[in-house]
């Protein structure tokens, strides 16, 4: 049997972290040090896990009314488009983010940084793309954090983001970082790539258009998902 | 204009709070048809240090050889009791344990048949982007002709085979090693 399923196209070189980056000191011991084997693409690989509304809830795109009372920080609005390498929306596209709260403290046992706890404020959320792979949720801003990486280290505000689209190969993990962080120059896990442009498409653009007045501010940030080879889609038409 | 697809990031030290509402122990359940097992064993970094805080997903056909919610054509969809898909985290100790059904044959987009088995990603801090992976099941016949087993060199297959336990054998043990010797084989594709 043949299956008319397409595989994806090969990742752009240098668009991708390496896995051992020592200035990230934590990948040191947890690195592969025998290269990736690269094998076929097949089913197990171009299929994968397919997610509905099943298990949200009702606040699990507003991080600000999970509680009794409000969060305390900057309530902002984040939105943008799940897209494919070719430029084609990723609908129905589960995405988790997680976050700390505005004081740099995550709602985690073995987050010990000697910032509060907000009782208001959990910090995870998820939801689904819709038909033209848009997303829009409310948060508050985070703040940024020390870390034990090297001497004075303080991560840049950053909100976690994990996609699945369509195929196991489109599996996405990644940090949405906020425009101006004059700490992003010295963060080895956003320094992953030697393609500033790269980069720079993990930092989100403010988003006027969306501010609420009197309300939130919003950033918008547009996540692209590997994607397949785009022609048998072309012929169909 | 189209753009390559966002880098990957560390899911870092604090991914439960935002993942850890969709982890179970299960790939299937208990109703679901076919061979029940299952699997554990430890995830260890390249001083056999246990890693407490790594996160695998598993991804596996049903044992007909399909996935759910991808309909194959003439061998039908999936049943309701089998979901194909796991999201298992690391104990304190490092260690992983879950129950499944033994998978079928898949094909490959060739025609071919590949060997039972199961995709892993591992995703943990210090790691910027996830790891791939497969379990294959130690003396299955199958394996000596599978696609994908063939092109690992012979002397790091082993360390892809879930073996089973003496005491039990529906009970298999297969551990990760991030480096070192018997480094666990990571694909790209």
């Amino acid at each position: 049997m043949k299956n008319k399923i397409s595989p994806f196209l090969p990742l752009r070189p240098g668009t991708q972290p390496d896995y051992l980056h020592p200035s990230y000191v934590s990948s040191i011991l947890r690195s592969p040090r025998q290269p990736l084997i690269v094998v076929p693409q097949t089913l197990s690989e171009l299929s994968g896990p397919v997610f509905g509304h099943n298990g949200f809830g009702e606040f699990d795109n507003d991080l600000t009314q999970q509680h009794a009372g409000a969060p305390l920080g900057e309530r902002i609005i984040v939105s943008g488009r799940v897209l494919d390498e070719n430029d084609r929306p990723v609908s129905r596209a589960l995405v988790e983010v997680w976050q700390a709260n505005a004081a740099g403290r995550y709602m985690h046992k073995k987050d010990q940084h000697a910032a509060p706890l907000d009782p208001n404020f959990s910090g995870a959320g998820r939801f689904l793309t819709d038909d033209s792979g848009y997303y829009r949720f409310v948060t508050i801003k985070p703040g940024a954090y020390p870390w034990k990486n090297h001497a004075n280290a303080w991560r840049p505000a950053h909100i976690h983001f994990s996609l699945f689209g369509a195929g196991l190969l489109t599996r996405l993990v990644t940090q949405m970082y906020f425009p101006g962080d004059p700490l992003l120059p010295y963060d080895p896990i956003y320094n992953c790539l030697n393609d500033e442009r790269a980069q720079q498409r993990m930092i989100s653009s403010f988003d006027l258009e969306n501010t609420v007045p009197d309300t939130a501010l919003a950033y918008h940030y547009d996540i692209v998902l590997r994607g397949r080879d785009a022609t048998p889609m072309e012929e169909q038409r | 204009m189209s753009f390559p697809a966002t880098a990957s990031q560390t899911v870092g030290p604090y991914f439960s709070i935002g993942l850890s509402y969709l982890n179970s122990v299960s790939v299937c359940a208990e109703s679901a048809e076919g061979e029940h097992i299952s699997i554990s064993g430890q995830v260890l970094d390249g001083d056999g240090v246990p890693v407490p805080d790594a996160q695998l997903e598993l991804w596996q056909a049903d044992d007909k050889g399909r996935f759910a919610g991808f309909d194959p054509g003439e061998s039908g969809a999936t049943a309701e009791d089998f979901q194909g898909f796991a999201r298992i985290p690391t104990d304190e100790r490092g260690v992983f344990r879950f129950h499944t059904i033994r998978p079928g044959t898949v094909v490959t987009l060739e025609g071919t048949s590949q060997a039972p088995h199961i995709v892993v990603l591992l995703f943990m801090r210090g790691l910027l982007k996830h790891l791939v992976t497969r379990i294959y099941f130690a003396n299955d016949p199958r394996n000596t002709g599978d696609p994908v087993l063939l092109t690992v060199p012979p002397e790091r297959r082993q360390t892809l085979l879930a073996e089973p336990t003496a005491e039990q054998p529906e009970q298999y043990r297969w551990d990760i090693r991030l480096q070192g010797e018997n480094e666990t084989v990571f694909f790209a594709y």
